[in-house]
């Protein structure tokens, strides 16, 4: 399983906590050819993404092909303040996963 | 019985086969209820209605001011696509983005529970087309749409 990568950040943006989430992953969307063997190459892709906030799910949301490589995706949090506790936590269609704790910083 | 193995045979290897099958649907379904939450007619849907439907089980949306996209109107690089919706309403249960001309138009489905009607993402366009907003608010669906004109290549193109 290749590594994927996580990110997160947050920052104050017209007074709300804006999280944002990277997560290293190819996004494929099964329509692609490999171009030297002429084999389509498989769908593999984030189908889910959960954030939560102080222990509580806050957003759950349902990703498909047409999400970027390497998604970025950002949400507003109510009522977020310094040091409150973040995870996220990713699945693909090929059982993968990944998870990733953080706090908001907005100083 | 003894007289034809062969019959016998047949039924011993039928009833393997049927145990076989009935086995692999429960395995499948198995995996099916796993997977259950992630809506795959939405996202195997060629319609922007279709997808709806499937989403939210209804159909019916009126369009809203109230809701913002942030996107541009020219996209340099079909496979990143800035988008940003933000829903100015009350209690936003949920906000779905597509693009009408994908050849499967739902790009993401955001549902919240303690967050602000706020989804921003990276997206991949086909070709030219609208984008479509739908958002769930108080039990309604509301829905804002936007051109995007792609000026080079599909998806990896």
């Amino acid at each position: 399983m290749a590594d994927r990568k996580m990110k997160m950040r947050t920052r104050l943006q017209d007074g709300v906590v804006e999280l944002q989430i990277l997560i290293t992953h190819p996004m494929e969307t099964g329509l692609r050819t490999d171009k030297n063997t002429n084999a389509k190459i498989p769908p593999h892709f984030i189908q889910k993404v959960n954030v939560e906030l102080n222990g509580k799910v806050v957003v759950v949301v349902n990703t498909g092909t047409a999400v970027s490589e390497d998604p970025l995706l950002g949400f507003r949090l109510k009522g977020a303040k310094n040091g409150d506790k973040l995870k996220v936590f990713w699945s693909d269609n090929l059982g993968e996963s990944g998870t990733l704790e953080g706090t908001v910083d907005i100083s | 019985m003894t007289q034809h193995p062969r019959r016998t045979f047949l039924k011993n290897s039928l009833a393997i086969a049927v145990l076989i099958a009935v086995g692999g649907t429960g395995l499948l379904h198995q995996t099916r209820a796993l997977a259950a939450e992630w809506p795959k007619d939405a996202f195997t849907a060629k319609k922007v209605e279709d997808a709806v439907q499937a989403l939210f089980g209804s159909g019916a949306m009126s369009p809203s001011t109230s809701i913002k996209l942030k996107a541009p109107t020219q996209a340099e690089n079909s496979a990143q696509v800035q988008i940003q919706v933000s829903a100015e309403m009350p209690n936003v249960e949920a906000i779905a983005v597509f693009v009408e001309k994908n050849p499967s138009p739902l790009v993401a489905h955001a549902s919240f529970s303690g967050a602000e009607g706020y989804f921003s993402a990276r997206m991949k366009m086909a070709q030219t087309s609208d984008v479509v907003a739908v958002v769930k608010s108080g039990g309604k669906l509301y829905t804002a749409r936007q051109n995007i004109k792609v000026t080079a290549g599909g998806c990896g193109g």
